[in-house]
């Protein structure tokens, strides 16, 4: 009786189930990484905004403290958009004729809010504090990013909860003296720039970290990695 | 005939189990609870005419803790006159607050030494008066209470910004800052007097270098964010 199948079909099965294997391999791969880049998360990606607002300028070039728009940061859990005011508050004298503020002069004149669209938008499932962070040690800089070298507004983080619980495992990688939060060039210890908290000089941020940890009362990380944290 | 009635139904079965898988799939995109609709803090809400969900106050709204019994705490003024007394003790505490509020509201113009030549003054905002003239070393407390709750000349209020308790921490800065300008060196206590003495001057700031920058890490390059 003849061979029904060629020899080379051998080969070839060989190659299909291999390939199979490798094919979804690739796939799910794919669609591991499609889910953490910006594609789905928009991390480093800017919006469009009613005004091109620059961190960059206004932070980085003038030297304006985060709180000094977002006022409510360090005792709500919202750090809260400036109202139109807050921008009249120089801009009734400085670039008064600016074409490219002319919806904020609109926005102050017929009280009519600025619509600006949200950059760092965490899922509303998702219970969110500002207060807790910034009163624990979490510079703004660790979750936002170089803001201050920002023209227009990205989100820095994937914002995603694998991100998230990177620093609820081990918040002693992050964590800065509270003087710091605020401080956009602050820099981790290291041997030659040593951080003082509590009058003691620290060089590396493992010593640091846990030392904040104790000082700031940081509740166990069997606690705040608890579902009900952040879903309630 | 039998035969290839099989393979139709086979083939709807086929057609009807990839529109179910399809269907599941495109649910895994469904971003409802991502996106509930309840209210988030300054969200968009077209209930409103004016579209904020965040409702502005009615007039004559009163928060809870925050009835103003207590006139001169949130004016600054006694019987219409500014007042020359602070409403509690000007603690340390209350002094280190003062001076970082100060450094964030205040700064940006006044600068950080209180002499009117901060940042915003520099790109073109009118200049206000140094802290260290006459007029406003005698001026009463008061009168700073009430620049700061409703403006002067073309400085806008911030009492929405700064709260009357931070405003009062500000104004006993204010009042140290006027004393350190003018400290005559016979008030140093003896021992840091001499070590005073024996140290070259301190190299001034730049007026408006910076309100965010804290002392310690400033005059290094700027860094890299190291994560």
């Amino acid at each position: 009786m003849a061979q029904i199948f060629h020899r080379s079909t051998n080969t070839i099965s060989r190659f299909t189930i291999f390939g199979a294997l490798v094919v979804t391999a690739l796939g799910l791969w794919t669609a591991l990484q499609l889910e953490r880049s910006p594609y789905t998360t928009f991390a480093g990606v800017a919006r469009p905004q009613p005004v091109p607002f620059s961190h960059a300028h206004h932070v980085g070039g003038l030297g304006l403290d985060c709180r000094y728009c977002h006022t409510s940061v360090e005792n709500s859990g919202f750090a809260g958009i400036p109202p139109t005011k807050t921008c009249m508050n120089c801009h009734s004298q400085i670039w008064t004729n600016a074409p490219m503020l002319e919806p904020v002069r609109q926005s102050f004149q017929t009280g009519q809010s600025l619509v600006w669209s949200r950059v760092n938008d965490l899922p509303d499932f998702v219970y969110f504090d500002h207060s807790i962070h910034i009163n624990k040690g979490v510079g703004c800089d660790t979750c936002h990013g170089p803001v201050d070298r920002m023209p227009l507004m990205y989100n820095y983080a994937s914002l995603q909860m694998e991100w998230c619980l990177d620093c609820h495992r081990r918040p002693e990688k992050y964590l800065r003296p509270r003087q710091q939060v605020f401080n956009m060039r602050y820099q981790q210890p290291d041997e030659f720039h040593p951080v003082e908290f509590n009058g003691q000089k620290y060089t590396g941020q493992d010593e640091l970290g846990r030392a904040l940890v104790k000082a700031y009362h940081l509740r166990t990380v069997q606690d705040i990695t608890s579902c009900n944290t952040c879903h309630r | 005939m039998e035969f290839r009635r099989c393979r139709i139904k086979g083939r709807h079965r086929l057609r009807s189990a990839a529109g179910l898988l399809l269907a599941l799939g495109l649910a895994g995109c469904r971003l409802d609870m991502h996106d509930q609709p309840r209210f988030k803090p300054l969200r968009m809400s077209d209930f409103y005419a004016d579209l904020r969900s965040s409702r502005p106050l009615e007039p004559g709204t009163i928060a809870r803790g925050e009835l103003r019994s207590d006139s001169y705490f949130y004016t600054g003024m006694v019987n219409g006159n500014p007042g020359d007394e602070m409403p509690f003790p000007a603690t340390k505490e209350v002094l280190e607050r003062g001076r970082e509020r100060f450094n964030i509201y205040c700064a940006p113009c006044h600068s950080r030494t209180g002499d009117g030549n901060g940042m915003i003054v520099q790109r073109g905002y009118r200049r206000p008066p140094s802290y260290h003239i006459d007029r406003l070393r005698n001026a009463p407390l008061g009168h700073f209470f009430d620049v700061i709750t409703n403006g002067f000349g073309a400085m806008p209020d911030y009492a929405e910004q700064v709260p009357a308790r931070d405003r009062w921490a500000i104004i006993a800065y204010i009042r140290a800052l006027q004393l350190s300008q003018q400290a005559p060196l016979s008030i140093v206590p003896p021992a840091e007097r001499d070590r005073m003495l024996s140290q070259p001057p301190p190299v001034p700031a730049t007026p408006g270098s910076g309100a965010t920058t804290p002392s310690g890490t400033t005059g290094q390059a700027p860094p890299e964010v190291k994560k």
